[in-house]
């Protein structure tokens, strides 16, 4: 499987993915931790790429997105955005009105 | 690797003529900045698609020279 094929299979197989630098429990970037915080707080279940360990995917998933950073945040197969645009959705309760639309259960 | 604060105004400017930039080093060092920016060719867009639109006007340098840009975006 390739790196494309592999980024493919982890969006179709997990409701919401962060792609981010470290983990979930242990993040090594301030931005991909603000992202993880705010699936955190909304209770959502999500699963954490850890692009550090995967050089492959942390090359591909910047084109595969066509997205030049890291973290980036997928909801049902869906490109939503990395840290910016993902606050500016959890402030402007976007993101929340997204996951019901999307039936995805968080704490509201 | 680091990028003056200039270089990120010229870009965003021949890029967005008609917009209103505001651009500013967060910490001094270079590396972490932030950019609003309001303009008309964001009509229509999402907000990935804006996003989109300034990094390909940064030419390359987002995640590369350019390490942190907190971004805002809007439409004018």
């Amino acid at each position: 499987m390739n790196a494309k094929q592999k980024i493919q299979n982890i969006i179709e197989s997990n409701d919401v993915v962060l792609f981010m630098k470290g983990t979930p429990d242990m993040p090594q970037c301030g931005f991909s931790m603000a992202v993880a915080n705010v699936l955190k707080m909304l209770n959502i279940k999500f699963n954490g790429v850890n692009v550090l360990e995967d050089e492959e995917i942390r090359n591909e998933i910047k084109v595969f997105s066509d997205w030049p950073t890291i973290p980036q945040v997928y909801i049902k197969g869906e490109f939503i955005g990395g840290c910016d645009i993902v606050k500016e959705m959890f402030e402007k309760k976007e993101l929340q009105s997204l996951l019901d639309e999307k039936k995805i259960s968080y704490k509201k | 690797m680091a990028i003056k604060q200039v270089e990120i105004e010229i870009l965003l400017k021949e890029g967005f003529p008609d917009a209103d930039i505001y651009v500013q080093d967060l910490a001094g060092d270079d590396n972490h900045f932030s950019a609003k920016i309001k303009s008309a060719q964001f009509k229509g867009k999402s907000r990935v698609q804006q996003h989109q639109m300034v990094y390909n006007a940064l030419k390359g340098k987002m995640g590369n020279e350019l390490h942190a840009l907190a971004l805002t975006t809007e439409e004018k």
